[in-house]
This record gives structure tokens, sequence and C-alpha cells, in this order.
């Protein structure tokens, strides 16, 4: 069975999906990604999956299974490269990604693990309310680039 | 109509590594025919949740993939048999969100708003047989 290599970059562990992963091929990353952010203390994970030609539901919940793990770790966890195609296939699948962050491109995922950082720092004990704030911020900045969007 | 079949090629599904044989096999079909890029990622991912519910819940089977014609378009049929349990309540298993295993319940109800055919035959005590084609458009 293959494995996916996990990168470290200062707070951010990288993973880029290379392979037609098999189902066991999940499993072992989700399971590996739980350790390494354990060990390591990182906050932010990005799973690249600009080579990933076909998402199911059962990569699909992949992402929402890292997106929890890496919660309990006070980790944030976006998904970036999404190809077209798989984005119209996975709605018309059913598959929604709930509350996966999700990134045009890896500088952009970059850029929002940075923000959630900065909130982090700054942060007091009124979570809830910076949280607000980041979302809106989200939301505008898609709209701003919505045209790079189309390629 | 009779469909005129091009070609036919079985793969056998009784592990992990065959669910991913039967993406690549249903991938290179489609780009023979020239399915959209769109269309191709449809079916595949369709297929791959098929021979995966052949697998998990089939206890394995068979996947031919085919091919078809119908004198104005062409298009790949893949059908999936296996000689599991069956499912008891098609309509039920057909339906978003109903499992009987881990998965999301996504995969039956998903795979057939993805293609453009999908017929699935099932007996309880005799297994499933799912059958779904996309065609060119």
């Amino acid at each position: 069975m293959e494995r996916v290599p996990i990168l470290k970059i200062g707070d951010v562990l990288l993973v880029s999906i290379q392979i037609d992963l098999q189902d066991q091929g999940v499993l072992a990353l989700q399971e590996d990604l739980a350790e390494r952010i354990s060990v390591t203390g990182v906050h932010g994970v990005i799973i690249d999956i600009s080579a990933v030609e076909i998402v199911d539901s059962f990569i699909g919940r992949m992402f929402t299974t890292i997106a929890s793990i890496s919660r309990l770790f006070d980790a944030d966890t976006v998904v970036v490269g999404m190809r077209p195609a798989v984005a119209i296939t996975l709605v018309e699948l059913g598959m929604t990604l709930g509350d996966v962050r999700t990134a045009l491109n890896l500088e952009k995922g970059m850029a929002i693990l940075a923000a959630l950082g900065r909130q982090r720092g700054h942060g007091d004990l009124d979570e809830g309310s910076d949280d607000d704030l980041l979302d809106e911020h989200d939301m505008s900045d898609e709209h701003d680039e919505s045209d790079q969007a189309v390629r | 109509m009779t469909l005129r079949q091009e070609m036919a090629q079985e793969q056998p599904i009784g592990s992990d590594d065959d669910v991913v044989r039967v993406r690549q096999l249903v991938r290179t079909f489609a780009q023979q025919v020239k399915l959209s890029l769109v269309d191709q990622t449809k079916l595949v991912t369709a297929t791959s949740e098929l021979a995966r519910n052949t697998l998990t819940y089939g206890g394995g089977g068979t996947a031919v993939v085919e091919i078809v014609n119908d004198g104005r378009r062409s298009g790949v049929r893949a059908a999936f048999r296996d000689e599991g349990p069956g499912i008891p309540d098609v309509a039920m298993a057909l339906t978003d969100g109903w499992t009987t295993g881990k998965g999301l319940g996504l995969g039956l109800s998903g795979a057939r708003r993805l293609v453009d055919q999908f017929e699935l035959d099932s007996e309880v005590g005799r297994g499933t047989s799912v059958t779904v084609v996309k065609w060119t458009r």
C-alpha cells in the first residue's frame, strides 16, 4: 500500500495527494496525520488535491474526518486545489463537505491559515465573536477573487 | 433498438486494489468514447461507489465495463454483480443517507444521480447487480 508523505513547513503540515488512493491508504493517511499533528503541535493542515481526479464519498469523508480530528488538536484544515469537474461531481453526489474549509490553491490556503493563526495569537476568551468576524472576512475574499476562479 | 457492443472487459472485485482498478478501467473507456471531462469524472466517481459497494456489502464480485453504441451516440456501460446477501428494500436503499454499513449512505443514491441510466436488480440471498450507462452528448 502506498502512503502519502506528510511535510512540515513551519506551523503547517502539508499533504499533497498525487496517487489514486485505495481505501486503506485513505485510512492510513488519517491515522498518520493525527499522529503527526499531535507530535508536532502544528496549528494548520493543508490537503492539496490538485492532482486528484476523483473524490468519491469515501475520500470526501476523509476530509471531514481529518478536519474534525485536527480540530481536537487545535489545528485547522484547508483543502486546496479542487478541480472544477471534481467540485461539480461532489455536489451532484450529495457531498457538500460541510465544515471543511477550502481554498482555490495552496497560496490562498496558507493565507487562510495565517489569518487564523493571527486570530489565535490575539485570541481572548470570547472566541465566538472572533470566529464570526473571520467567517465574514472569508466570504468577502471569495467574492473579490471570483474572477480568478474561472480559468 | 439493439445496442452494439464494441468491446468489454471484466474486472474481479475482491480487494481495495480492485476498486482502484475499476476506476482506472472506466476512465480508459470513458476517454476512448470521448466523454467530456466532467462526465468522465461523474462516471468514474459513480463506479467507484458501486465497486466499493460490491466489495463491502456484496462480499466481492465482478465489474464488466464496455463501450456501447445505440446508433446515434456512444457510451460506457459498467455492470457490477455480486452474490452477497442482496438488498431487502431497494427503494429504501436508494434513499440518501440510508446505510447498513459505516458509510454515509450516499453510494447508491449518489451514483444514480451521476449517470444517465441506472438499473438495480437484487434478490435477498442471491445477490445484487447494478448497471449504469453514461452517454456522450
